[in-house]
């Protein structure tokens, strides 16, 4: 036999591939679990097939499958449209046919773009440790402060509006989250309860401002601001698909490299994670932990604001004091199932971004309540965060634990 | 009761922890389980608990064979552990701690009967000197007398064998002392006694027979009479082991760290360094010696930065240090801290990460604000390599390895750049042999480069071992400075338990002395 070489020390691509894989495994798993059961409500939410498994379970089965299928489709189709029309569409050269073909997948991306920002958010937090319940609150924030930029300066060519409008989107969360980091940072202020409260404040600010002159639209009663112009709006992504997705996905794609580099390439990365996973030894090493704490909740709070910002820049082009669906609390969730992971987050965002689009097309092809939706992504999360009951259920042996699964530290200070 | 294990083989995936271990512990006798971590001991003693299943092999127990399923049927036959980590609960009392899980009641009801716990309580602790008081809470009591409650938890199950794994590490050397006599009451009664250790003075002093373990089998049997030190290290280690540190005479230079003065509060704002002086020169290796908790740690976490100072100057090579652990790390000063994974290394960083945990935003680590990866894995496999630290890679997480060789990495981050000034707290604590002759000998050899080496350590082995000076610290102060070769032990032991030092003081401590009754 010839002789084997030594193994380079550094993990091949092969070995990072099997990782990578591994990786997703779980949530995958955690995923199809949380559509089976979903399945499995679907079934039990009709009265009149709970009553025909009384008289001829076979054909309630078969008329069950019938309504999943239905649904389940329904829910594909609303989220990622026909593939046989976009190869129709291509087929035929018919760029108006393949574009409204594309409009699902639109929808989907749109849904998605605040979804990645608010993710990016809780997971960066994560990273350093803290737990950012305040996402919400931030991406109003940051909203107030984009929306402000975005009706103020008529005139402003794009490429200087937009990039303003953006920043000082960033800049309102990151206000927003500089509070508990510092809160935290100088008296121990725990972040959690901070940014709770901080939401209230940040609903009720939202709702003063839209009352003010500045903000509110000239002749309107209720809490709605001024348009935001032209030159500050992000034109969509698909020309001809005016209400889909738009160019804050490209943004959020980059802040989701952005992120990347930030945490696993820089400095300040490097001190978030050290903080996140030891502050003691980070202390010890040098590391200003109080100063990293604020850094990061700022930071944190920039990214959900961006989430507002792309939403009155991009999808809704004013602020009104619905605006967010709780983009802030789903975020919170995609970084449990993006593992605090940037790609997975964007992963993750997407996902929940295509059962967004899909639940209304669903309700109006099946009759099945929106509701359902709600129920397959508190599945998910719940599959998520008890790894061992997926394990259990498909007998996988448990791997090893690395740190990279400590996604916050205790609850104590 | 007579314990026999025969052919005990444990696998876990990849690894053979336990392979054919006989061991058989006769009533009433004090067995030492000896072996170096990762020997297999503590996988050994789960499976006689019922934590694992063997793979191969059984358990007799007066020669019946059982089988646990679980500790709750070793605790049923008899069998008590007191883990290295207490299992207790804080804001309990002693006895209620003591009844958990096996609480006396009365009545149909169930009710508690704590009044009967406390007097079977008091009862066990009478027979055999374990003075506690079943009333306090747990968390108002000291380490050794917590370890009192694990072992009066374990009778008042009435067990027959008694497991105690490394029982001493958390002791001072009195409360050792304190812990031997409590055993081998103990074993006059009947009790037998598995006492699991990696110390081979006191396998020596209490044991009546001695297993050693190296790579999960049993390297030999044997009695204190019959063996040495060396002869355990080397079966522990499996080749000769130098138990002195082979060091020169040092040569001290100019004065490199001094303290004048100093007071430190603890995190209650009591004063714990009180008006403390010292120096050290460079090229020589000062000990602290003293009972854990006599200011030691407030004393070093001053001096690299980490706790406010109220009053006095620290300086180093005449600059005041002591404001930020950044600024100490700048100037000069090596910190090997106390506690390896609390404060020592980032637990889910890399190896890699981990040996630039003070020096990443340094060249060539950084540009700006971007890591050099390249640069960080090149040093890391080159102080990999250099410190010796058995890993597959540098990019495993420095959680996975064993303790030595976390030791080790803390040891290649402080040492292997130009320092001045070498702060280490309890440099070897719960390592084996072969690791605490390594760090031994680095640590001289920073001495021999001309560095000044600063040590705390609670160990009078080591203290004894690396010190050119050794000063003895006690509430507070350093209440004596003396001579390695005129300190012996009992002198040791008796100033660190606060006893006045009435003759033969080395001049510099008869000076302080002078210059605290002056101040005073």
């Amino acid at each position: 036999m010839a002789a084997v070489p030594e193994r380079p020390t550094r993990p091949g691509l092969t070995r990072q591939a099997v990782t990578f894989g591994r990786g997703l495994l779980l949530p995958a798993l955690a995923i199809l679990t949380a559509l089976i059961l979903g399945a499995l409500v679907i079934v039990l939410s009709d009265p009149d097939l709970v009553t025909l498994f009384g008289v001829d379970p076979v054909a309630a089965l078969g008329a069950s499958w019938d309504l999943v299928a239905a649904a389940y489709g329904a829910l594909i189709a609303g989220s990622i449209g026909n593939p046989g029309d976009l190869v129709g569409a291509l087929a035929a050269g018919d760029l108006d046919a393949f574009v409204a073909a594309l409009d699902p997948i639109s929808v989907t991306l749109q849904r998605s773009t605040p979804l990645i920002f608010a993710g990016l958010s809780v997971a960066l937090a994560f990273r350093s440790g803290l737990f950012n319940i305040g996402a919400e609150g931030q991406l109003y924030l940051g909203a107030l402060f984009a929306v402000f930029v975005g009706f103020s300066f008529p005139g402003l060519p794009f490429f200087i509006h937009i990039p303003l409008a953006v920043a000082a989107g960033f800049l309102g969360g990151a206000l927003w989250g500089f509070i508990p980091g510092f809160l935290k940072a100088r008296t121990g202020a725990h972040e959690v309860i901070v940014t709770i409260m901080l939401n209230y404040v940040a609903y009720r600010l939202i709702d003063l401002a839209l009352k003010t002159d500045v903000f509110q639209r000239p002749g309107r009663e209720d809490p709605i601001s001024k348009e935001v112009v032209e030159s500050a709006a992000l034109p969509p992504l698909i020309p001809g698909l005016a209400a889909g997705v738009h160019w804050g996905l490209v943004i959020a794609l980059i802040a989701a490299a952005v992120v990347s580099w930030l945490l696993f390439r820089s400095t300040k990365g490097f001190e978030f994670r050290a903080v996140g996973l030891n502050p003691q030894a980070a202390r010890y090493a040098g590391i200003d932990t109080g100063r990293t704490v604020i850094l990061a909740m700022a930071v944190c709070g920039g990214l959900a604001g961006l989430a507002g910002t792309s939403e009155v820049l991009g999808s809704n082009r004013r602020l009104v004091s619905g605006l967010s669906p709780g983009y802030g609390f789903d975020a919170i969730a995609l970084a449990l199932l993006g593992r605090s992971r940037p790609l997975g987050v964007v992963a993750a965002a997407l996902l929940f971004g295509a059962l967004r689009a899909g639940a209304t097309p669903m309700q109006a092809a099946t009759g099945i309540p929106i509701d359902l939706v709600v129920v397959v992504q508190a599945l998910v999360i719940m599959f998520i965060a008890a790894p061992a009951l997926v394990r259990g259920l498909y007998r996988i042996r448990a791997g090893r634990t690395t740190g990279t699964e400590v996604f916050s530290k205790g609850w104590g200070t | 009761m007579k314990l026999e294990l025969q052919g005990i083989t444990k696998r876990f995936p990849g690894v053979v922890a336990n392979e054919g271990v006989d061991l058989v512990v006769e009533p009433g006798e004090i067995h030492a389980l000896l072996g170096e971590n990762g020997a297999g001991k503590t996988t050994l003693m789960n499976v006689l608990y019922g934590l694992y299943r063997p793979d191969e092999g059984e358990i007799l127990l007066d020669g019946r064979s059982v089988t646990f399923h679980d500790p709750g049927d070793a605790i049923a036959a008899g069998i008590g552990m007191v883990h290295q980590h207490f299992m207790l609960v804080p804001v309990f009392t002693v006895t209620e701690n003591v009844m958990l899980g096996a609480e006396s009641t009365r009545g149909f009801g169930g009710l508690l009967d704590v009044a009967d716990a406390r007097r079977r309580i008091v009862e066990v602790s009478e027979r055999h000197g374990l003075r506690v008081d079943p009333d306090a809470l747990v968390e108002d009591l000291p380490v050794g007398v917590r370890q009192r409650v694990e072992i009066i938890k374990a009778l008042y199950r009435r067990s027959d064998v008694l497991i105690l794994d490394e029982p001493t590490a958390v002791l001072t050397p009195q409360e050792g002392e304190e812990l031997f006599a409590i055993m081998r009451s103990l074993a006059r009664s009947g009790t037998s006694i598995i006492f699991i250790t990696h110390k081979l003075n006191e396998v020596l002093q209490v044991a009546d027979r001695i297993t050693v373990l190296r790579r999960g089998r049993v390297a030999g049997t044997t009695t204190p009479g019959t063996t040495s030190r060396e002869q355990l290290a080397a079966m522990m280690v499996g080749r000769s082991v130098q138990l002195q540190v082979d060091k020169a005479p040092s040569e001290p230079a100019g004065t490199v760290l001094e303290i004048k003065g100093l007071v430190v509060c603890d995190d209650r704002d009591h004063v714990a360094v009180d008006g403390l002086d010292l120096t050290v020169h460079a090229g020589e290796i000062a000990c602290i010696a003293g009972v854990q908790g006599n200011g030691q740690t407030e004393l070093v976490e001053a001096v690299t930065g980490l706790r406010p100072v109220s009053a006095g100057t620290v300086t180093l090579d005449g600059r005041p240090i002591t404001a930020h652990p950044r600024r100490v790390f700048e100037a000069g000063c090596a910190h090997v801290p106390e506690d390896r994974l609390e404060d020592g290394l980032v637990p889910g960083f890399t190896i890699a990460d981990n040996l630039v945990l003070n020096s990443y935003y340094l060249a060539p680590y950084a540009t700006g604000l971007r890591l050099e990866r390249h640069a960080i894995l090149q040093r890391a496999r080159e102080q990999v390599a250099q410190y010796d630290v058995r890993t597959p890679s540098v990019f495993n997480d420095v959680a996975n390895l064993s303790g030595g060789n976390q030791q080790k990495v803390i040891v290649a981050r402080e040492f292997s750049r130009p320092i001045r000034l070498l702060v280490a707290a309890q440099p070897t604590r719960g390592l084996d042999v072969g690791s605490i002759e390594y760090i031994h000998r680095r640590i001289v050899e920073k001495r021999d480069e001309g560095t000044a080496v600063l040590i705390v350590s609670t160990e009078l082995d080591e203290v004894l071992a690396l010190a050119d000076r050794i000063a003895v610290m006690y509430q507070g102060r350093i209440v004596a400075i003396l001579d390695p070769a005129e300190a012996t032990p009992e002198r040791l032991g008796l100033l660190m338990g606060g006893a006045r030092p009435e003759e033969g003081l080395d001049p510099e401590a008869q000076e302080i002395a002078a210059a605290a009754a002056s101040a005073g």
